[in-house]
């Protein structure tokens, strides 16, 4: 047992903080936030990084690092609230195109970036009654459907859709410059990561894996997002306390730094607790996933269940400490919060992740 | 980061594994964290102990000259783990093992380390802690025991409180002052009381649960020989820091351990209790809570690990260790309150043919309460997180 970050591990932390404190300063991300959202061309410079493939081999193109590592860029790309679609190309999308060497490698070199349409209006990332499928009779390689909540997607150029097939679950790549493909901006309260809506009707779909490997694959995703999901989390709230700490040492109010009176400081010190605990978790699904475990698919789920309720709450205990300049639009903290709520509300909310990790634990094999 | 065993380690829990199923004696199932009451009580637990070491299972990251193992941090992690999982008692040393002994080794001249720590380890020789007192709780610096120096002899008269074991213990690790001219801090000493001393009288406290798991133990000018004192007189704060430290490290693990334990029979019950059709495991609103107290319960575990790898990388325990003993505390007063509630109105009765193991889970849920305000109360502790983690201004 050696559950410490590995000297790998705590240099790309320091490599990806380094970068992002340089380059992705709050204040640029709240002017791309208040307009258009991230820019298309900012995105080379990610995968020059290797941070589009940082898990994949290195004979594959990729960095050669393995989940663990992943989930310490997301955490780290979180605490800079990162606007770009690392996680819908990275996390979401990358691990179904390695079944497609070829737009595998449009992601890792930059080239394209890719998402992954999966829930229909319910946000369901369930494997059946999808909302999406193959078109029935001879046209067996065309999509019909529509999905919901799709990340990034007006980013996007590939999108792997989960939808199903003749032979059951089947996950498919399509390009978004399909004729038979439309899609809909969703306005959304976090708009450093947008959403949107993707119409198929007839669009080309590649196949990647269907029947049981793409269940498989399905719930592989599943896992490696949640996990990421929880790593990010963990991130904004890092940061929040970061922020609610230096305003309550150097805001005085009664003649002292706010943050000498027990009211506000134990509430930071509980911040910390659930921050710290969370990262626990983190740790544990990020290495069960990593390592193959048998406990990959509740770790996950409970990491990001209690992750983004952390992550929330200590956004919520930030604002407090702020006080009435945390309520302003001019301070950045209120969007870490709207981060915070995004990875609450996205692929299940707590209770729905707890549900399933209850299952796991009080139903009796084969009720 | 890697959870997983290495072989070395694998070996060793298997081992484990296999004695406590070969070995734990009937009707001692069940029992985890035991407060002996009887002599009888007394005398089983300290032979279990006495096995317990000579199969090298307790105290392995000790020196081998004083009956150790010099084994790695994570063998002890793995022994609590299975003694846990064995529903197997705990050595009767709570004391000797987490507080005294690290301290002896950490301050204590050759002598009391050639005399104290391998009875610790064997269980031949029990330990209580007279920190506490009536008026020095949560300021522990304000305790007003006082021992005067005589030809060689200390004199110690005072009150302490809040003292386990303290009623079969062999030695007490005290805190007196000896300076009452020097500020606060600095004229305190620290002590190895030996409790069969002439002066010394012990009375159990009746606790809320109506039990006497603590005492208080009066000092009546009790004599204590000068090579009886840890470190030297006048820095016993910076001794009794240590006994506190490791108070906080050592009780991390056996806490979750025995958090686990609690968590196994709250699943078990929610499983076995019907309401109307269906079980309690069924209702979404005990699902919902369960299932959280599962995830603190494993925020926990690997909060630890994450602790314990620090200190194997570093030598020092990493910040994030200080949360386990506030998360612990208040998950499991939520975990007992719930078995109450799944009780539902059994939760009343206290023990009879009627109640639900015999009332067990009214007896832990009243004893939780103790656990905010025992080893720190959730207010210090987190008073420590943020001054010293957080660097947040000092409030006093």
């Amino acid at each position: 047992m050696n559950f410490a970050e590995t000297d790998d591990q705590k240099a790309l932390r320091a490599q990806a903080r380094g970068f992002l404190d340089a380059r992705w300063p709050i204040e640029r991300t709240a002017a791309l936030a208040d307009g258009e959202g991230f820019a298309r061309d900012a995105w080379p410079e990610i995968a020059q990084l290797g941070w589009t493939g940082i898990s994949i081999r290195e004979e594959d193109g990729g960095s050669g690092l393995g989940f663990e590592e992943e989930a310490v860029l997301a955490e780290e790309l979180g605490r800079a609230l990162f606007p770009g679609p690392w996680l819908s190309s990275v996390v979401l999308a990358l691990p179904a195109l390695g079944c497609a060497p070829d737009l595998a490698k449009e992601v890792l070199t930059g080239a394209a970036i890719a998402t992954l349409a999966w829930a229909g209006p319910s946000g369901d990332y369930a494997v059946d009654h999808l909302p999406t499928g193959i078109g029935r009779g001879k046209d067996t390689s065309h999509l019909y459907g529509s999905t919901w909540f799709v990340a990034d997607l007006a980013l996007a150029e590939l999108v792997v859709v989960v939808g199903e097939g003749p032979g059951g679950l089947g996950l498919w790549a399509v390009r978004t410059d399909d004729e038979h493909l439309s899609r809909n901006e969703l306005p959304t309260v976090d708009t450093t990561r947008r959403l949107g809506s993707l119409f198929l009707e007839g669009a080309s779909g590649r196949l990647l894996a269907e029947g049981d490997e793409a269940l498989a694959l399905a719930g592989r995703i599943r896992d490696r997002a949640l996990a990421a999901l929880a790593a990010e989390a963990v991130g904004v709230a890092a940061r929040a306390l970061e922020m609610a700490v230096a305003h309550a040492q150097t805001r005085e109010q009664f003649g002292k730094p706010v943050g000498a009176f027990q009211a506000v400081s134990q509430q930071l010190a509980d911040a910390y607790i659930e921050t710290e605990a969370a990262r626990s978790l983190v740790n544990w699904a990020a290495a069960e996933i990593a390592h193959g475990g048998p406990d990959a698919s509740r770790a996950a789920a409970a990491a990001k269940a209690n992750a983004a309720e952390a992550a929330v709450r200590t956004c919520e205990r930030a604002l407090q400490t702020h006080g009435g300049i945390g309520f302003t639009w001019d301070h950045p903290l209120h969007r870490f919060y709207k981060r915070a709520e995004w990875i609450q509300a996205f692929m299940g909310w707590p209770a729905r992740l707890r549900e399933r990790v209850a299952a796991d634990l009080l139903d009796e094999p084969g009720r | 980061m890697d959870a997983r065993d290495t072989p070395d380690e694998a070996e060793f829990r298997a081992r484990l594994r296999a004695w406590f199923v070969a070995n734990l004696p009937e009707g001692w199932r069940e029992t985890g964290f035991v407060v002996p009451e009887g002599p009888e009580s007394v005398a089983f637990l300290k032979d279990w102990s006495r096995k317990l070491h000579e199969e090298g299972f307790v105290g392995v990251t000790w020196p081998k000259e004083y009956g150790g193992l010099e084994a790695p941090l994570t063998h002890h992690l793995i022994f609590l783990e299975e003694m846990g999982r064995a529903e197997a008692p705990e050595h009767v040393d709570t004391i000797g093992l987490g507080m005294a002994g690290p301290t002896i080794l950490a301050w204590g001249t050759d002598e009391q380390k050639a005399r104290h720590l391998r009875p610790i380890l064997s269980g031949e020789e029990v330990w209580c802690q007279g920190f506490s007192e009536p008026n020095a709780g949560s300021d522990l610096a304000a305790i007003s025991t006082r021992a005067e120096l005589r030809d060689g002899i200390y004199e110690i008269t005072g009150q302490k409180v809040w003292s386990s074991f303290a009623h079969f213990a062999d030695f007490c690790i005290l805190l007196a002052r000896t300076d009452p001219a020097a500020p606060r801090h600095a004229g305190l000493t620290y002590f190895i009381v030996p409790m069969r001393s002439e002066g010394v009288e012990v009375r159990p406290l009746r606790q809320i649960t109506g039990e006497a798991e603590f005492n208080e133990i009066f000092l009546d000018r009790v004599g204590v020989p000068a090579e009886n004192v840890i470190g030297t007189p006048g820095e016993g704060w910076n001794v009794a820091i240590t006994t506190l430290m490791h108070e906080r490290a050592n009780l991390a693990v056996m806490l979750t351990v025995r958090l686990e334990v609690a968590l196994a029979r709250l699943l078990d019950l929610a499983k076995r209790t019907r309401r109307g059709d269906r079980r309690a495991a069924d209702d979404p609103l005990f699902r919902d809570r369960i299932t959280q107290l599962w995830i603190d319960v494993q925020a926990l575990r690997f909060t630890n690990y994450r602790a314990l790898s620090a200190i194997l990388s570093t030598g020092v325990p990493g910040p994030e260790g200080s949360i386990v003993k506030i998360v612990y505390s208040e998950a499991n007063q939520r975990l007992t309150k719930l078995a109450l509630e799944i009780e539902g109105p059994y939760a009343m009765l206290s023990g009879g043919e009627h109640a639900i193991r015999d009332g067990a889970w009214q007896r832990l849920q009243l004893r939780s309460r103790g656990n905010t305000i025992e080893g720190g109360t959730s207010e210090i502790l987190r008073g420590i997180i943020a001054e010293r983690i957080l660097q947040l201004p000092r409030s006093r």
